[in-house]
């Protein structure tokens, strides 16, 4: 399976490097475009100290660990969501009659590797932070964890946009809200939010488990929801769950599917 | 019985389009080219007040830490956050809504240049039907979500009001001006990718979009009030919360519709000469 997923990626790689002008520039237009939201952080924090008991570095730090998540998801799974062009295209039933599983033809369609600019934009983010905050190294241990558990997280929820878009065929974009949207939700410490949508992104959608709750832990801070100190720790079997989840709604999606057309 | 002036006659002479018809017509057509796609529309109104309500509380965090900053309260800042969100689709702040990049590479450009119309008004017509009708479908949803959920503030009378629509009307007209540049740009480049994201970061952080631009600090802050992205999202967003001078607001305004329509007006020419049909 993995090797089917990289030799997919390597051919779209050959594809793209083709053009090794154009390469170079569009992996240079992620990097700045990505930037633009570090610039609204900077921005912000231009007119103050501190953003709902969170400094700059800190914000910095909880947006790079997401960031590193997302970008990584938005580069090798993203594509999930081109489901329903599929559906309209007719493609779908050709990709379904190849022996290869589709979640993976689909994560790999038109894999963009220039999208790697935004992954090294958020890791240079990310380094600034953890160099500038000298974070206790007895819980940095954490840090590859919180970002591989958003890893998953991401991934879960891109995988549910695409099984969503069996049903949402004619208004894909819906989904970009839960996918994009997570991403700008976890760019800035939870405690700007109410606490409603907090517990919902808690309990329910579980995003908080990307950044905000092992991030806590990272930085060596309570939580000022006063959520008890295990949840910290809960993100990898919370990610598990959602991925269970996401590929129960995959294969439903899929199994429900009818070729449009004769 | 077919003589010039009789009825049969004037019933198969192809009607001539009058000016001022030509280009209202255009306007509804653009109107109803989007209106087709009605789904899409409100799936955009949905993601866009989404990000709005997220962004909200960014500000209302920042306000919270500094009150009165940039002479916004909190409610101002809310209103500004959802009208930017409002803004998006109608002035088009993510780039492209022209079809011209397209018909540029694939050559169709030289059948738009022969025609008896300027291609510039012809664009301008139709794009003013997308803004019109993505006002209704993607602008407004947007200010309801955030009226209900957090309250926003409503411009006090007529005449703000008459501001208010003179303000949005000249930005949607600006923010074409300067993507009807950067269409026909591809005439030179061949590729438009990179323009684009130098635009996206144009209209949207240096537009106010992201941020008021009050924000922005020192002589950063004075540089960017002053650029034409400006007049796309702050200066109508300023007009609508009644903190800006109407005259002077609208009269910056107009004065970078001018200029970029001009320098639009002269690519125009320009690309009369540089047109090269690929392939032929």
């Amino acid at each position: 399976m993995v090797r089917t997923y990289l030799l997919l990626v390597w051919t779209w790689t050959r594809s793209a490097a083709a053009y090794p002008a154009s390469f170079v520039m569009m992996t240079l237009f992620g990097f700045i475009t990505a930037a633009i939201d570090v610039g609204v952080i900077l921005v912000v924090f231009a007119n103050t100290t501190s953003l709902a008991g969170f400094s700059r570095e800190e914000v910095l730090f909880l947006y790079g660990a997401a960031s590193v998540s997302f970008t990584v998801c938005d580069t090798f799974v993203s594509n999930l969501d081109r489901v329903s062009q599929h559906i309209k295209a007719g493609t779908l039933d050709t990709i379904l009659i190849r022996p290869v599983s589709p979640w993976l033809q689909l994560a790999t369609d038109r894999f963009n590797p220039t999208r790697i600019g935004r992954i090294v934009q958020a890791g240079l983010v990310l380094g600034y932070a953890i160099a500038a905050l000298g974070i206790d190294p007895r819980r940095a241990w954490m840090i590859p964890v919180m970002v591989i558990t958003g890893i998953v997280i991401f991934a879960a929820l891109w995988t549910l946009a695409g099984a969503a878009q069996f049903l949402l065929t004619d208004a894909p974009e819906v989904v970009n809200s839960f996918t994009y949207g997570s991403q700008q939700l976890n760019q800035y410490p939870l405690s700007i939010y109410a606490r409603d949508l907090v517990a919902g992104v808690t309990y329910v959608l579980p995003l908080a488990f990307i950044n905000w709750q092992p991030g806590l832990y990272v930085l060596g801070r309570a939580d000022p929801f006063g959520t008890p100190e295990f949840m910290r720790f809960l993100g990898p079997a919370v990610a598990l769950v959602l991925a269970l989840v996401a590929g129960f709604a995959w294969r439903q999606g899929v199994r429900h599917y009818r070729s449009t057309g004769s | 019985m077919c003589g010039p002036g009789t009825e049969r006659h004037r019933a198969i002479t192809p009607r001539r389009c009058q000016t001022i018809p030509l280009y209202a017509r255009l306007v509804r057509y653009g109107f109803r080219k989007h209106a087709t796609y009605l789904g899409a529309a409100l799936a955009g109104a949905f993601t866009n007040s989404v990000f709005g309500v997220l962004r909200a509380y960014v500000l209302i965090a920042l306000w919270q830490a500094r009150p009165g900053l940039a002479g916004y309260d909190v409610t101002d800042a809310v209103t500004f956050c959802f009208l930017t969100q409002a803004f998006i689709a109608p002035m088009q702040l993510f780039g492209g809504g022209l079809t011209i990049p397209e018909r540029i590479r694939s050559g169709d450009i030289a059948l738009d240049l022969v025609r008896p119309a300027s291609l510039q008004l012809w664009t301008l017509s139709e794009d003013i039907g997308r803004a019109a009708y993505l006002f209704l479908v993607r602008g407004i949803p947007p200010m309801l979500i955030g009226a209900v959920l957090f309250g926003i503030k409503v411009p006090a009378g007529a005449g703000q009001w008459a501001a208010v629509v003179a303000g949005l009307a000249i930005a949607v007209v600006l923010s074409f001006a300067w993507r009807y540049l950067l269409a026909l740009s591809v005439c030179w480049l061949l590729d438009d990718r990179g323009v684009q994201v130098l635009s996206l970061v144009l209209m949207t952080f240096f537009s106010g979009m992201m941020v008021p631009l009050h924000l922005f600090p020192g002589a950063f802050g004075d540089i960017v009030a002053v650029l034409p992205w400006a007049a796309m999202v702050q200066v109508p967003a300023d007009l609508y919360l009644g903190k800006a001078d109407v005259v002077e607001a609208l009269a910056f305004q107009v004065f970078w519709a001018v200029v970029l329509l001009g320098l639009g007006a002269l690519g125009t020419r320009a690309i009369r000469h540089k047109v090269v049909i690929q392939g032929g």
